[in-house]
Protein backbone atom coordinates (compact mmCIF):
# COMPACT_ATOMS: atom_id res chain seq x y z
CA UNK A 1 0.00 0.00 0.00
CA UNK A 2 1.23 3.55 -1.01
CA UNK A 3 -0.13 6.30 1.29
CA UNK A 4 0.87 10.02 0.70
CA UNK A 5 0.40 11.90 3.88
CA UNK A 6 0.92 16.02 3.73
CA UNK A 7 0.92 16.39 7.54
CA UNK A 8 0.61 20.49 7.94
CA UNK A 9 3.04 21.80 5.20
CA UNK A 10 3.93 24.92 5.16
CA UNK A 11 6.48 27.01 3.06
CA UNK A 12 7.19 30.11 3.64
CA UNK A 13 10.15 32.47 1.49
CA UNK A 14 12.62 34.64 2.79
CA UNK A 15 11.90 37.84 2.09
CA UNK A 16 14.30 39.64 -0.56
CA UNK A 17 17.05 42.11 0.51
CA UNK A 18 14.90 42.55 4.52
CA UNK A 19 11.86 42.14 2.40
CA UNK A 20 8.59 40.71 4.33
CA UNK A 21 9.01 36.86 4.36
CA UNK A 22 6.06 35.58 1.52
CA UNK A 23 4.04 32.83 3.09
CA UNK A 24 3.39 30.53 -0.25
CA UNK A 25 1.39 27.89 1.53
CA UNK A 26 -0.29 27.96 4.88
CA UNK A 27 0.00 24.84 6.55
CA UNK A 28 -1.74 22.46 4.54
CA UNK A 29 -2.96 18.78 5.92
CA UNK A 30 -3.73 16.13 2.61
CA UNK A 31 -3.88 12.72 2.49
CA UNK A 32 -3.52 10.69 -0.91
CA UNK A 33 -4.61 6.84 -0.52
CA UNK A 34 -3.40 4.16 -2.58
CA UNK A 35 -4.22 4.37 -6.48
CA UNK A 36 -6.25 7.89 -6.24
CA UNK A 37 -5.97 10.14 -8.75
CA UNK A 38 -5.87 13.34 -7.29
CA UNK A 39 -6.02 16.53 -8.97
CA UNK A 40 -4.58 20.46 -7.00
CA UNK A 41 -6.56 22.72 -8.32
CA UNK A 42 -6.04 26.28 -8.54
CA UNK A 43 -4.64 29.96 -9.67
CA UNK A 44 -1.62 31.13 -10.63
CA UNK A 45 0.32 31.66 -7.35
CA UNK A 46 -1.69 29.67 -4.67
CA UNK A 47 1.64 27.26 -4.02
CA UNK A 48 0.35 24.39 -6.03
CA UNK A 49 3.47 23.60 -7.19
CA UNK A 50 5.69 24.57 -4.81
CA UNK A 51 3.54 21.93 -2.76
CA UNK A 52 4.20 19.36 -5.45
CA UNK A 53 8.27 20.06 -5.47
CA UNK A 54 7.89 19.32 -1.74
CA UNK A 55 6.34 16.47 -2.21
CA UNK A 56 8.99 15.66 -4.86
CA UNK A 57 11.70 16.71 -2.24
CA UNK A 58 13.00 19.40 -4.24
CA UNK A 59 11.88 21.75 -2.14
CA UNK A 60 12.13 21.30 1.84
CA UNK A 61 8.70 22.20 4.03
CA UNK A 62 9.15 25.60 6.37
CA UNK A 63 6.72 23.73 8.54
CA UNK A 64 5.01 20.14 8.98
CA UNK A 65 6.13 16.81 7.11
CA UNK A 66 5.43 14.80 3.85
CA UNK A 67 5.10 10.92 4.52
CA UNK A 68 4.97 8.29 1.54
CA UNK A 69 4.24 4.78 3.44
CA UNK A 70 4.86 6.27 6.63
CA UNK A 71 8.52 7.09 5.38
CA UNK A 72 9.10 10.95 5.65
CA UNK A 73 10.76 12.59 2.33
CA UNK A 74 13.78 14.54 2.72
CA UNK A 75 14.79 14.21 -0.55
CA UNK A 76 14.05 13.31 -4.10
CA UNK A 77 13.74 10.09 -5.06
CA UNK A 78 12.80 7.71 -7.75
CA UNK A 79 9.94 6.13 -5.47
CA UNK A 80 7.94 9.51 -6.47
CA UNK A 81 8.37 10.13 -10.46
CA UNK A 82 7.68 13.60 -11.76
CA UNK A 83 6.37 15.07 -14.97
CA UNK A 84 7.20 18.82 -14.95
CA UNK A 85 5.59 21.57 -16.90
CA UNK A 86 8.69 22.72 -18.80
CA UNK A 87 10.07 20.07 -21.15
CA UNK A 88 12.96 18.02 -19.28
CA UNK A 89 14.37 15.44 -21.63
CA UNK A 90 17.34 14.98 -22.15
CA UNK A 91 18.35 16.37 -25.00
CA UNK A 92 21.37 14.25 -25.62
CA UNK A 93 19.04 11.13 -25.16
CA UNK A 94 17.28 9.08 -27.66
CA UNK A 95 13.81 8.36 -26.46
CA UNK A 96 14.90 5.17 -25.61
CA UNK A 97 17.80 6.12 -23.64
CA UNK A 98 15.64 9.08 -22.12
CA UNK A 99 13.14 6.48 -20.53
CA UNK A 100 15.79 4.07 -19.55
CA UNK A 101 17.71 6.82 -17.69
CA UNK A 102 15.84 6.22 -14.34
CA UNK A 103 16.34 2.79 -14.77
CA UNK A 104 19.86 3.22 -15.22
CA UNK A 105 20.62 5.31 -12.22
CA UNK A 106 18.73 2.55 -10.13
CA UNK A 107 20.86 -0.27 -11.42
CA UNK A 108 18.42 -2.21 -13.70
CA UNK A 109 20.17 -4.71 -15.51
CA UNK A 110 20.35 -3.76 -19.59
CA UNK A 111 18.26 -6.42 -21.15
CA UNK A 112 15.29 -5.77 -18.17
CA UNK A 113 15.92 -1.89 -19.50
CA UNK A 114 15.18 -2.28 -22.75
CA UNK A 115 12.22 -4.61 -22.07
CA UNK A 116 10.64 -1.87 -19.71
CA UNK A 117 11.66 0.91 -22.38
CA UNK A 118 9.67 -0.78 -24.75
CA UNK A 119 6.87 -1.81 -22.79
CA UNK A 120 6.44 1.91 -21.85
CA UNK A 121 7.35 3.43 -25.06
CA UNK A 122 4.43 1.11 -26.40
CA UNK A 123 1.83 2.34 -23.70
CA UNK A 124 2.32 6.01 -24.59
CA UNK A 125 2.19 5.40 -27.96
CA UNK A 126 5.61 5.96 -29.50
CA UNK A 127 6.35 2.78 -30.97
CA UNK A 128 8.58 3.85 -33.92
CA UNK A 129 10.49 6.83 -32.53
CA UNK A 130 12.52 4.75 -29.74
CA UNK A 131 16.10 6.59 -31.77
CA UNK A 132 14.32 10.20 -32.52
CA UNK A 133 15.84 12.84 -30.29
CA UNK A 134 13.71 14.92 -28.27
CA UNK A 135 14.01 17.95 -30.66
CA UNK A 136 12.67 16.15 -33.30
CA UNK A 137 9.56 15.51 -31.45
CA UNK A 138 6.40 17.73 -31.15
CA UNK A 139 5.18 19.19 -27.69
CA UNK A 140 2.34 16.00 -26.57
CA UNK A 141 5.35 13.36 -27.76
CA UNK A 142 7.69 14.58 -25.67
CA UNK A 143 5.51 15.02 -22.82
CA UNK A 144 4.27 11.19 -23.39
CA UNK A 145 8.06 10.32 -23.76
CA UNK A 146 8.42 12.01 -20.00
CA UNK A 147 5.45 10.17 -18.55
CA UNK A 148 6.82 7.17 -19.75
CA UNK A 149 10.42 7.75 -18.31
CA UNK A 150 8.78 8.75 -14.87
CA UNK A 151 6.44 5.30 -14.86
CA UNK A 152 9.32 3.06 -16.00
CA UNK A 153 10.63 3.66 -12.91
CA UNK A 154 7.14 2.24 -11.04
CA UNK A 155 7.14 4.91 -8.85
CA UNK A 156 4.89 4.44 -6.03
CA UNK A 157 3.20 8.23 -6.78
CA UNK A 158 3.17 10.18 -9.96
CA UNK A 159 3.89 13.82 -9.78
CA UNK A 160 2.30 15.68 -12.61
CA UNK A 161 2.80 19.53 -12.44
CA UNK A 162 0.57 21.18 -15.36
CA UNK A 163 2.29 18.99 -17.87
CA UNK A 164 0.11 20.04 -20.68
CA UNK A 165 0.02 23.53 -19.89
CA UNK A 166 2.25 24.39 -22.94
CA UNK A 167 -0.07 21.98 -25.37
CA UNK A 168 -2.31 23.25 -27.54
CA UNK A 169 -6.07 22.78 -26.67
CA UNK A 170 -6.22 19.83 -28.74
CA UNK A 171 -3.62 18.10 -27.70
CA UNK A 172 -4.07 18.69 -24.28
CA UNK A 173 -7.16 16.79 -24.95
CA UNK A 174 -5.72 13.33 -25.96
CA UNK A 175 -2.92 13.52 -23.73
CA UNK A 176 -5.71 14.10 -20.83
CA UNK A 177 -7.25 10.79 -22.21
CA UNK A 178 -4.15 9.05 -22.35
CA UNK A 179 -3.02 9.27 -18.79
CA UNK A 180 -6.55 8.05 -17.40
CA UNK A 181 -6.45 5.54 -19.77
CA UNK A 182 -2.80 5.03 -18.36
CA UNK A 183 -3.68 5.26 -14.71
CA UNK A 184 -7.29 3.07 -15.36
CA UNK A 185 -4.57 0.02 -16.10
CA UNK A 186 -1.85 0.71 -14.37
CA UNK A 187 -3.69 1.78 -11.18
CA UNK A 188 -1.03 3.76 -9.74
CA UNK A 189 -1.39 6.77 -7.36
CA UNK A 190 -1.19 10.02 -8.99
CA UNK A 191 -1.18 13.93 -7.72
CA UNK A 192 -1.66 16.24 -10.88
CA UNK A 193 -1.61 19.64 -10.38
CA UNK A 194 -2.87 21.73 -12.53
CA UNK A 195 -5.39 25.64 -13.43
CA UNK A 196 -7.82 24.45 -16.07
CA UNK A 197 -10.51 23.29 -14.31
CA UNK A 198 -12.10 20.60 -17.15
CA UNK A 199 -8.79 19.11 -16.92
CA UNK A 200 -9.10 18.75 -13.02
CA UNK A 201 -12.17 17.00 -13.10
CA UNK A 202 -11.90 14.76 -16.14
CA UNK A 203 -8.69 12.89 -15.00
CA UNK A 204 -9.69 12.84 -11.10
CA UNK A 205 -11.54 10.94 -8.42
CA UNK A 206 -10.90 13.73 -6.28
CA UNK A 207 -10.58 17.59 -6.73
CA UNK A 208 -8.80 19.45 -4.13
CA UNK A 209 -9.20 23.02 -4.55
CA UNK A 210 -6.54 25.89 -3.78
CA UNK A 211 -7.00 29.50 -2.50
CA UNK A 212 -5.17 32.00 -3.70
CA UNK A 213 -1.94 33.61 -1.83
CA UNK A 214 -1.54 32.36 0.42
CA UNK A 215 -1.90 28.68 -0.21
CA UNK A 216 -3.99 26.62 1.95
CA UNK A 217 -6.82 23.62 0.59
CA UNK A 218 -10.34 25.51 0.22
CA UNK A 219 -12.41 22.38 -0.59
CA UNK A 220 -12.20 18.64 -1.10
CA UNK A 221 -14.44 17.51 -3.91
CA UNK A 222 -14.94 13.95 -5.05
CA UNK A 223 -15.59 13.22 -8.94
CA UNK A 224 -18.69 10.36 -8.78
CA UNK A 225 -18.18 9.83 -12.57
CA UNK A 226 -17.51 6.19 -13.57
CA UNK A 227 -14.66 4.69 -14.98
CA UNK A 228 -13.43 3.82 -17.90
CA UNK A 229 -14.29 8.04 -18.69
CA UNK A 230 -15.01 8.36 -22.74
CA UNK A 231 -13.85 12.71 -23.38
CA UNK A 232 -17.91 12.60 -24.20
CA UNK A 233 -18.51 12.98 -20.18
CA UNK A 234 -17.49 16.00 -20.45
CA UNK A 235 -20.73 17.12 -22.42
CA UNK A 236 -22.34 15.44 -19.50
CA UNK A 237 -24.99 17.39 -16.82
CA UNK A 238 -22.94 15.57 -14.09
CA UNK A 239 -19.70 17.38 -15.41
CA UNK A 240 -21.65 20.45 -15.91
CA UNK A 241 -22.69 20.53 -12.57
CA UNK A 242 -19.58 19.91 -11.13
CA UNK A 243 -17.74 22.49 -13.29
CA UNK A 244 -20.02 24.92 -12.12
CA UNK A 245 -18.70 24.70 -8.98
CA UNK A 246 -15.68 24.50 -9.31
CA UNK A 247 -15.23 27.52 -11.49
CA UNK A 248 -17.20 29.52 -8.44
CA UNK A 249 -15.18 28.30 -6.39
CA UNK A 250 -11.80 29.53 -8.69
CA UNK A 251 -12.96 32.66 -9.91
CA UNK A 252 -13.63 33.72 -6.24
CA UNK A 253 -9.69 33.19 -5.78
CA UNK A 254 -8.52 34.37 -9.10
CA UNK A 255 -10.31 38.10 -8.02
CA UNK A 256 -8.58 37.67 -5.12
CA UNK A 257 -5.61 37.76 -6.87
CA UNK A 258 -6.62 40.10 -9.77
CA UNK A 259 -8.25 42.59 -7.40
CA UNK A 260 -11.87 43.08 -7.18
CA UNK A 261 -11.97 46.29 -9.77
CA UNK A 262 -12.94 43.32 -12.60
CA UNK A 263 -15.61 42.22 -10.06
CA UNK A 264 -17.51 45.34 -9.88
CA UNK A 265 -16.43 46.23 -13.66
CA UNK B 1 17.97 42.11 -48.06
CA UNK B 2 15.08 40.80 -45.36
CA UNK B 3 16.73 40.74 -41.65
CA UNK B 4 17.32 37.03 -40.98
CA UNK B 5 16.17 35.46 -43.91
CA UNK B 6 18.77 32.37 -44.98
CA UNK B 7 20.85 32.44 -48.00
CA UNK B 8 20.94 29.13 -50.26
CA UNK B 9 23.96 27.07 -49.93
CA UNK B 10 25.65 28.21 -53.59
CA UNK B 11 24.81 31.93 -52.53
CA UNK B 12 26.52 31.56 -48.81
CA UNK B 13 30.20 29.72 -50.76
CA UNK B 14 29.91 32.23 -53.73
CA UNK B 15 29.69 35.04 -50.93
CA UNK B 16 32.33 33.62 -49.21
CA UNK B 17 34.79 33.37 -52.25
CA UNK B 18 34.10 36.46 -53.20
CA UNK B 19 35.40 38.74 -50.38
CA UNK B 20 38.23 37.05 -50.96
CA UNK B 21 38.35 37.80 -54.78
CA UNK B 22 37.67 41.26 -53.55
CA UNK B 23 40.41 41.77 -51.07
CA UNK B 24 43.20 40.12 -53.58
CA UNK B 25 41.91 42.37 -56.06
CA UNK B 26 42.42 45.64 -53.93
CA UNK B 27 45.95 44.45 -53.25
CA UNK B 28 46.66 43.61 -56.78
CA UNK B 29 45.31 47.70 -57.29
CA UNK B 30 47.29 49.04 -54.93
CA UNK B 31 50.67 47.00 -55.35
CA UNK B 32 50.67 46.69 -59.24
CA UNK B 33 49.04 49.66 -59.59
CA UNK B 34 52.28 51.74 -57.80
CA UNK B 35 50.37 53.17 -55.21
CA UNK B 36 52.20 51.50 -52.39
CA UNK B 37 56.36 51.00 -52.51
CA UNK B 38 56.90 47.77 -52.71
CA UNK B 39 59.11 47.73 -49.54
CA UNK B 40 56.49 48.43 -47.66
CA UNK B 41 54.14 45.69 -49.42
CA UNK B 42 54.93 42.92 -51.78
CA UNK B 43 52.32 42.41 -54.29
CA UNK B 44 50.46 38.89 -54.28
CA UNK B 45 52.75 37.38 -57.02
CA UNK B 46 55.85 37.92 -55.49
CA UNK B 47 54.20 36.88 -52.11
CA UNK B 48 53.79 33.25 -53.40
CA UNK B 49 57.27 33.31 -55.07
CA UNK B 50 58.54 33.98 -51.81
CA UNK B 51 56.36 31.62 -49.71
CA UNK B 52 57.16 28.88 -52.10
CA UNK B 53 60.90 30.04 -51.76
CA UNK B 54 60.11 29.56 -48.01
CA UNK B 55 59.15 25.64 -48.52
CA UNK B 56 61.90 25.14 -51.20
CA UNK B 57 64.67 26.38 -49.95
CA UNK B 58 64.58 27.48 -46.27
CA UNK B 59 63.22 24.65 -45.22
CA UNK B 60 59.61 26.36 -43.81
CA UNK B 61 57.82 23.17 -43.37
CA UNK B 62 60.23 22.79 -40.06
CA UNK B 63 59.12 26.02 -38.69
CA UNK B 64 55.06 25.23 -39.78
CA UNK B 65 55.73 22.03 -38.05
CA UNK B 66 57.30 23.53 -34.72
CA UNK B 67 54.59 26.02 -34.64
CA UNK B 68 52.18 23.60 -35.29
CA UNK B 69 53.06 21.42 -32.23
CA UNK B 70 53.39 24.80 -29.82
CA UNK B 71 50.09 25.59 -30.42
CA UNK B 72 48.86 21.80 -29.84
CA UNK B 73 51.23 21.47 -26.68
CA UNK B 74 50.16 24.25 -24.73
CA UNK B 75 46.33 24.26 -25.85
CA UNK B 76 46.49 20.60 -24.96
CA UNK B 77 48.02 21.15 -21.35
CA UNK B 78 45.94 23.48 -20.64
CA UNK B 79 42.22 21.96 -21.47
CA UNK B 80 43.46 19.03 -20.02
CA UNK B 81 44.07 20.46 -16.41
CA UNK B 82 41.15 23.40 -17.39
CA UNK B 83 38.27 21.64 -18.23
CA UNK B 84 37.61 19.48 -14.90
CA UNK B 85 38.61 22.24 -13.09
CA UNK B 86 36.06 24.22 -15.30
CA UNK B 87 33.40 21.15 -14.72
CA UNK B 88 34.67 21.09 -11.14
CA UNK B 89 33.60 24.55 -10.37
CA UNK B 90 30.69 24.69 -12.58
CA UNK B 91 29.11 21.77 -10.39
CA UNK B 92 30.42 22.28 -7.14
CA UNK B 93 29.81 25.88 -5.32
CA UNK B 94 32.31 25.63 -2.71
CA UNK B 95 34.92 24.82 -5.05
CA UNK B 96 33.71 27.45 -7.56
CA UNK B 97 33.81 29.80 -4.27
CA UNK B 98 37.33 28.69 -3.88
CA UNK B 99 38.94 29.11 -6.97
CA UNK B 100 36.65 31.68 -9.00
CA UNK B 101 38.04 34.91 -7.53
CA UNK B 102 41.68 33.96 -8.46
CA UNK B 103 40.66 32.51 -11.95
CA UNK B 104 38.75 36.09 -12.82
CA UNK B 105 42.27 37.89 -11.38
CA UNK B 106 44.19 35.82 -13.45
CA UNK B 107 42.62 35.77 -16.67
CA UNK B 108 43.18 39.66 -16.97
CA UNK B 109 47.26 38.85 -16.94
CA UNK B 110 48.69 39.21 -20.28
CA UNK B 111 50.12 36.13 -21.17
CA UNK B 112 52.31 38.28 -23.20
CA UNK B 113 53.93 40.41 -20.18
CA UNK B 114 54.68 36.89 -18.72
CA UNK B 115 57.16 36.51 -21.53
CA UNK B 116 60.02 38.31 -20.07
CA UNK B 117 59.83 36.20 -16.87
CA UNK B 118 59.07 32.96 -18.43
CA UNK B 119 62.53 33.41 -20.20
CA UNK B 120 64.32 33.75 -16.96
CA UNK B 121 62.85 30.72 -15.68
CA UNK B 122 62.34 28.28 -18.37
CA UNK B 123 64.87 29.82 -20.75
CA UNK B 124 64.13 30.27 -24.08
CA UNK B 125 63.38 26.31 -25.12
CA UNK B 126 60.26 25.07 -26.02
CA UNK B 127 58.89 24.68 -22.34
CA UNK B 128 58.91 28.65 -22.24
CA UNK B 129 56.76 28.64 -25.56
CA UNK B 130 53.87 26.04 -23.82
CA UNK B 131 53.15 28.00 -20.57
CA UNK B 132 53.04 31.36 -22.47
CA UNK B 133 50.40 29.81 -24.61
CA UNK B 134 49.51 27.63 -21.30
CA UNK B 135 49.18 31.13 -19.10
CA UNK B 136 47.11 32.82 -22.34
CA UNK B 137 44.42 30.00 -22.08
CA UNK B 138 43.82 27.98 -19.57
CA UNK B 139 42.58 30.81 -17.00
CA UNK B 140 39.91 31.22 -20.00
CA UNK B 141 38.96 27.86 -20.27
CA UNK B 142 38.54 27.24 -16.59
CA UNK B 143 36.31 29.77 -16.34
CA UNK B 144 34.07 29.48 -19.67
CA UNK B 145 33.73 25.89 -19.07
CA UNK B 146 32.63 26.83 -15.17
CA UNK B 147 29.94 29.15 -16.65
CA UNK B 148 28.87 26.52 -18.96
CA UNK B 149 28.22 23.75 -16.59
CA UNK B 150 26.62 26.34 -14.02
CA UNK B 151 24.30 27.52 -16.56
CA UNK B 152 22.56 23.88 -17.01
CA UNK B 153 18.80 24.52 -16.91
CA UNK B 154 18.14 23.75 -13.39
CA UNK B 155 14.83 21.48 -14.50
CA UNK B 156 16.95 18.76 -16.16
CA UNK B 157 18.61 18.59 -13.04
CA UNK B 158 15.55 18.00 -10.82
CA UNK B 159 13.94 15.46 -13.24
CA UNK B 160 17.31 13.84 -13.00
CA UNK B 161 16.88 13.62 -9.47
CA UNK B 162 13.12 12.63 -9.51
CA UNK B 163 14.41 9.70 -11.50
CA UNK B 164 16.33 8.29 -8.68
CA UNK B 165 19.97 9.98 -10.02
CA UNK B 166 22.31 10.99 -6.83
CA UNK B 167 25.36 13.61 -7.23
CA UNK B 168 27.40 11.76 -9.19
CA UNK B 169 25.03 10.67 -11.40
CA UNK B 170 24.14 14.16 -11.84
CA UNK B 171 27.43 15.23 -12.94
CA UNK B 172 28.35 12.26 -14.96
CA UNK B 173 24.80 12.10 -16.93
CA UNK B 174 23.65 15.38 -16.87
CA UNK B 175 25.65 18.33 -16.78
CA UNK B 176 29.02 16.47 -18.61
CA UNK B 177 26.76 15.70 -21.64
CA UNK B 178 24.54 18.56 -21.20
CA UNK B 179 27.29 20.94 -21.92
CA UNK B 180 30.16 19.16 -23.35
CA UNK B 181 28.79 20.66 -27.25
CA UNK B 182 29.32 24.01 -25.40
CA UNK B 183 32.83 23.18 -23.88
CA UNK B 184 33.86 21.76 -27.43
CA UNK B 185 32.65 24.92 -28.87
CA UNK B 186 34.66 26.84 -26.35
CA UNK B 187 37.61 25.01 -27.03
CA UNK B 188 37.36 25.42 -30.68
CA UNK B 189 37.48 29.64 -30.21
CA UNK B 190 40.40 29.34 -27.71
CA UNK B 191 42.24 27.08 -30.12
CA UNK B 192 42.06 30.46 -32.17
CA UNK B 193 43.92 33.02 -29.16
CA UNK B 194 46.33 29.92 -28.77
CA UNK B 195 47.85 30.44 -32.29
CA UNK B 196 47.86 34.69 -31.10
CA UNK B 197 50.20 33.71 -28.36
CA UNK B 198 51.94 31.28 -30.01
CA UNK B 199 53.57 34.23 -32.31
CA UNK B 200 53.58 36.50 -29.96
CA UNK B 201 56.20 34.37 -28.22
CA UNK B 202 58.28 33.10 -31.36
CA UNK B 203 58.77 36.55 -32.30
CA UNK B 204 60.50 37.03 -29.15
CA UNK B 205 63.41 34.84 -27.86
CA UNK B 206 62.95 31.94 -30.73
CA UNK B 207 65.09 30.42 -33.33
CA UNK B 208 62.41 28.47 -34.94
CA UNK B 209 58.79 28.69 -36.21
CA UNK B 210 56.51 30.96 -37.93
CA UNK B 211 56.87 34.05 -35.49
CA UNK B 212 60.75 33.47 -35.69
CA UNK B 213 60.35 33.72 -39.54
CA UNK B 214 58.15 36.83 -39.75
CA UNK B 215 61.16 38.38 -37.66
CA UNK B 216 64.19 37.17 -39.59
CA UNK B 217 62.03 38.50 -42.64
CA UNK B 218 61.36 42.31 -40.97
CA UNK B 219 64.93 42.65 -40.86
CA UNK B 220 65.52 41.88 -44.58
CA UNK B 221 62.24 44.04 -45.28
CA UNK B 222 60.92 41.00 -47.20
CA UNK B 223 57.18 41.85 -46.80
CA UNK B 224 56.38 38.68 -49.10
CA UNK B 225 57.79 36.52 -46.07
CA UNK B 226 56.11 38.25 -43.83
CA UNK B 227 52.64 37.90 -45.73
CA UNK B 228 53.28 34.78 -46.57
CA UNK B 229 53.53 33.70 -43.06
CA UNK B 230 50.42 35.16 -42.09
CA UNK B 231 48.51 33.91 -44.52
CA UNK B 232 49.78 30.60 -43.37
CA UNK B 233 48.75 31.04 -39.94
CA UNK B 234 45.20 32.07 -41.29
CA UNK B 235 45.06 28.79 -43.56
CA UNK B 236 45.82 26.42 -40.41
CA UNK B 237 43.33 28.15 -38.25
CA UNK B 238 41.05 27.63 -40.94
CA UNK B 239 41.56 24.39 -41.38
CA UNK B 240 41.76 23.49 -37.53
CA UNK B 241 38.34 25.85 -37.05
CA UNK B 242 36.81 23.38 -39.76
CA UNK B 243 37.99 20.51 -38.27
CA UNK B 244 36.95 21.20 -35.01
CA UNK B 245 33.29 22.07 -36.43
CA UNK B 246 32.99 19.00 -38.24
CA UNK B 247 33.83 16.59 -35.16
CA UNK B 248 31.72 18.61 -32.91
CA UNK B 249 28.74 18.16 -35.36
CA UNK B 250 30.04 14.33 -35.61
CA UNK B 251 29.88 14.00 -31.62
CA UNK B 252 26.74 15.69 -30.92
CA UNK B 253 24.21 15.03 -33.48
CA UNK B 254 21.55 16.02 -30.90
CA UNK B 255 23.07 19.55 -30.66
CA UNK B 256 21.28 22.05 -33.30
CA UNK B 257 24.95 23.95 -33.02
Amino acid sequence: MSELVVDGVGRTFAGVRGGAPTVALTPIALEVADNDFITILGPSGCGKSTLLRIVAGLDRPTVGRVLLDGVEVSEPGADRGMVFQSYTLFPWLTVEQNVRFGLNETGVPAVEQARMARHWIHKVGLDGFERHYPRMLSGGMQQRTAIARALANRPKILLLDEPFGALDHQTRGLMQELLLALWENEKTTVLFVTHDIEEAIFMAGRVVVMSARPGRVKADVAVPLAHPRHYTVKTTPAFSDLKARLTEEIRAEALKVEGAGIATA
Amino acid sequence: MKPLVPVSRARKVALGVGFFVVFVAAWSFATFGGFVSRTFLADPVTMLREGYALFAQYGFAKDVGITVWRVLGGFVIAAILGVPLGIAMGAFKPIEAFFEPFVSFARYLPASAFIPLLILWAGIGEAQKLLVIFIGVFFQIVLMVAVIVGSTRRELVEAAYTLGAGPRGIVQRVLLPNAAPQIAETLRLVLGWAWTYVIVAELIGASSGIGHMITDSQALLNTGQIIFGIIMIGLIGLVSDFAFKGANQKLFPWSLA
